[in-house]
């Protein structure tokens, strides 16, 4: 039972950003039409925010330490970070502490911006092209974006941790009741699954009720009868653009003391995401959401001994397992309204 | 009985068939030393075949430093490094047998096809004498096989699986790290003094050659020394997040974690292993440890403060005190800014190694170059008193145990020394059950 539990709690935080990218995903095709496969990239953008302003923070200037040596012999340059000689060592270190939930601040312009420069400069003069060519196109942006971070941050994983207090783990077991270590649980998944679960309410909510959100779906529904009312769609659309730029940005910005950050982690994302778009039905909030939850949870599940040792590699087939199973019994995915990719 | 009546016809007769007999030999010893890219002009070329692009483009970016400094040193540029403290004094400063070297690179994307198909063309196109380089087992193993059939010699880079030299060794391939075996010969005293003998082991291991040889010399030596193994996990090679796989050590009644991971995949299993509490919890009535059997420093800086009293081994370290490293990272220091990895030392010391071995040999012939590398002994590049041993042409010398450091100084201070296990420590015979299968072959000169 408690190995049942802790792996119900892997896979929701994996779930997480599953949902968050997805979610962004669905809703790039469901107002743009757009497939659009640098999604992955702009997740790893939103990661290398936070990867960014840490080092910002982190900018030093030098002085020489006569009492010490480098490699090499010389006098040793010992460098001080411009925050901690500005604000005081302690509330210096404090905001290199907590760089990462700052990067939330941070990268939500700079993910909105993305997203339109990304929209306006480049996939609007695809939207009438079929959607192998939005594929090869966006494919080759994400090619394209992984590199230019590569070459400015290298290729190595850069550890960005969380917060010193978000650090090390609750004992989830002695909460309901199990032994010792039986569910051992990190704060920082805790926190990015209530995180996600915030923004995934925030983006529904931003949909239900607002109306702008309220004009958005009606265009989602019908966008030329929208249109005919007088309402400049196409620039709401570009907003929501954004909007889904900002919701995977944030994913990678919170995931970032979870996997050290590397140029090639929204590819890692990708696939997966696209098939949780597909499996939760292509056009569905919800949908997408509720694949993004399930999919988690059932690869932490495929990676128990007890399964892997009846289907070796189970826990690298599984999601593409279900997907087949899902896509076999209900074509339209879990949640997938009719018409959508449809003649 | 018959009796031989010399004629001046006769003895001119005699004397033009046993020249001819004698002069036979010399004619059949020059066609055989017509070899794949024979160096026919004032430059010979070598192939650095390195990750350029993939997961360990930084090592390879470090091992490519690393070979433009040997090539500066080799052309009598520079300071002139190890080739100062190399015991073997044939390297001149004037190239290789006289010739200036010339190098064509290649990317291997830490990918086994993209790697040969690289070699092939700096092999075929460029007309590399020797290709060298790589930071995947799975990469060395597989250029080792191309350089074997074409007829150059590989002289291999980062690679640490036990099957390098093992059951896929080759008669023109060369291996100067250190690899599987010697890390749990090395490693396991140590632990067993950090840890003590009655310790219960699961091991996390990535799900190719490297990982499986690896898991298997540390299972067989931890268990040398007592210690219990819990579990082995296999977890894929393309694997970022090890959660699903470090959630269930605690409730298994293991007290050691030993993640037989590399690269990025060991970053990730680290650090989330740490987020995962399991370096603050008691087990059995002891701390739990976890152990990284193969460090390197690039991956010491990713992993941050993880890694801190961790225990693992490398190769070389830019911090040992003997003169062939200090003259090495000197000069690597002063050139490029920072010390030099255990990936760029290797390669350094492979490339003048090489050079050298021509150098004695007299030729640039794979045959000549295997000849003169088997059974070398040398001294000053770096790693103490080295054999290149005839059996399997792998690399004997002393093999460090590393510790991650707490309070490092800088990003290149992760690492501290904590003992330089001696080569006596961690030799093995050629026949042992964990190198057993291949066949070395005969040298392939090509052409």
């Amino acid at each position: 039972m408690d190995a049942i539990l802790l792996q119900i709690l892997n896979g929701l935080d994996k779930g997480s950003a599953y949902a968050l990218i997805a979610l962004g995903l669905t809703l790039i095709f469901g107002t743009l039409g757009v497939v659009n496969f640098a999604h992955g990239a702009i997740f790893m953008i939103g990661a290398f925010c936070a990867v960014g302003l840490s080092q910002i923070l982190n900018i030093s200037f030098e002085t020489i330490d006569p009492t010490k040596l480098d490699f090499l012999g010389n006098p040793a340059k010992i460098k001080t970070a411009y925050v901690e000689s500005w604000f005081g060592t302690e509330i210096g270190a404090a905001i290199i502490d907590w760089a990462v939930p700052l990067a939330i601040l941070f990268s939500i312009p700079i993910m909105l911006f993305a997203g339109w420069a990304m929209e306006r400069g480049l996939i609007k003069h695809f939207y009438k092209r079929p959607h192998a060519d939005q594929i090869l196109v966006t494919f080759g942006l994400a090619i394209v974006l992984q590199e230019i971070v590569k070459a400015f941050f290298g290729a190595n994983p850069i550890p960005t941790p969380a917060p010193a207090m978000f650090q090390g783990s609750i004992d989830f077991g002695m909460l309901v009741g199990f032994p010792e270590n039986a569910i051992i649980y990190p704060y920082w998944r805790l926190i990015y699954f209530l995180f996600s679960g915030v923004v995934i309410v925030a983006v529904f909510s931003f949909l239900r009720f607002t109306t702008f959100g309220m004009v958005v779906r009606a265009g989602m529904a019908d966008r030329e009868t929208v249109g005919i009312l007088g309402i400049n769609i196409d620039r709401r659309f570009t907003i929501m653009f954004g909007v889904a730029a900002a919701v995977a940005g944030l994913a990678g910005v919170m995931y970032t003391p979870i996997n050290s950050p590397n140029y090639h982690m929204g590819m890692d994302f990708l696939v997966l995401s696209f098939v949780v778009v597909v499996v939760g039905g292509m056009g569905s909030l919800e949908g997408a959401v509720a694949a993004g939850f399930l999919l988690g949870i059932l690869e932490s599940f495929a990676s128990m001994n007890v399964f892997k040792d009846i289907i070796p590699g189970i826990d690298q087939i599984i999601i593409y397992l279900v997907a087949i199973i899902i896509l076999l019994t209900r074509p339209r995915g879990l949640m997938g309204r009719k018409g959508v990719m449809e003649e | 009985m018959s009796i031989i009546h010399p004629t001046r016809r006769r003895l001119l007769q005699t004397g033009a068939v046993a020249g001819a007999g004698l002069a036979m030999p010399m004619v059949f010893t020059g066609a055989a030393s017509a070899y794949t890219n024979e160096p026919t002009g004032g430059t010979v070329t070598l192939g650095f075949n390195v990750p350029q692009t993939g997961p360990y483009a930084e090592e390879g970016a470090d091992e490519l430093r690393a070979y433009l400094l040997a090539v500066e040193h080799l052309n009598g540029e520079g300071d002139g490094g190890a080739m100062n403290t190399f015991s073997s004094k044939a390297l001149k400063g004037n190239g290789i047998l006289g010739k200036k070297v010339a190098y064509v690179t290649g990317d291997t994307q830490t990918k086994s096809d993209a790697a040969r198909a690289s070699a092939k063309s700096m092999i075929e196109k460029d007309g590399a004498i020797m290709i060298t380089g790589g930071s995947s087992s799975g990469v060395a193993v597989a250029v080792q096989g191309l350089c074997q059939e074409a007829g150059v010699i590989f002289m291999a880079g980062l690679t640490h699986s036990n099957d390098t030299t093992g059951k896929d060794k080759k008669a023109n391939g060369f291996r100067h790290f250190f690899n599987a075996y010697m890390s749990g010969a090395a490693l396991a005293p140590v632990l067993n003094n950090a840890y003590g003998s009655d310790r219960k082991a699961y091991h996390l291991t990535a799900d190719y050659t490297w990982g499986w040889t690896q898991q298997a010399s540390i299972q067989a030596a931890t268990e040398g020394i007592g210690w219990q193994t819990v579990n082995n996990v296999l977890t894929p090679l393309a694997s970022t997040d090890f959660s699903s796989y470090i959630a269930p050590v605690l409730n298994s009644g293991a007290d050691v974690l030993v993640l037989n991971h590399y690269g990025g995949n060991m970053v990730n299993s680290l650090t989330q292993a740490v987020q995962f509490g399991l370096r603050d919890k008691m087990v059995n009535g002891k701390q739990f440890e976890i152990v990284v059997p193969l460090y390197s420093e690039l991956m010491a800086k990713g992993a941050g403060k993880n890694i801190e009293g961790v225990f693992g081994s490398t190769n070389w370290s830019w911090k040992l005190q003997d003169e062939g490293t200090k003259a090495f990272v000197k000069s690597f220091g002063t050139k490029y800014g920072f010390p030099p990895s255990n990936a760029a030392q290797t390669v350094y010391a492979q490339t003048l190694l090489y050079a050298d071995a021509a150098e004695r040999a007299g030729t640039f012939n794979p045959c000549g170059i295997v000849e003169a590398l088997e059974g070398f002994e040398f001294d000053g590049l770096g790693n103490g008193p080295t054999l290149y041993r005839a059996a399997d042409h792998q690399c004997f010398k002393d093999v460090l145990v590393m510790q991650g450091k707490k309070d490092a100084e800088n990003e290149y201070d992760a690492l501290e020394i904590v003992e330089v296990t001696p080569r006596a420590q961690v030799e093995y015979a050629p026949d042992h059950p964990m190198f057993a299968g291949g066949d070395l072959g005969q040298c392939n000169p090509g052409a």
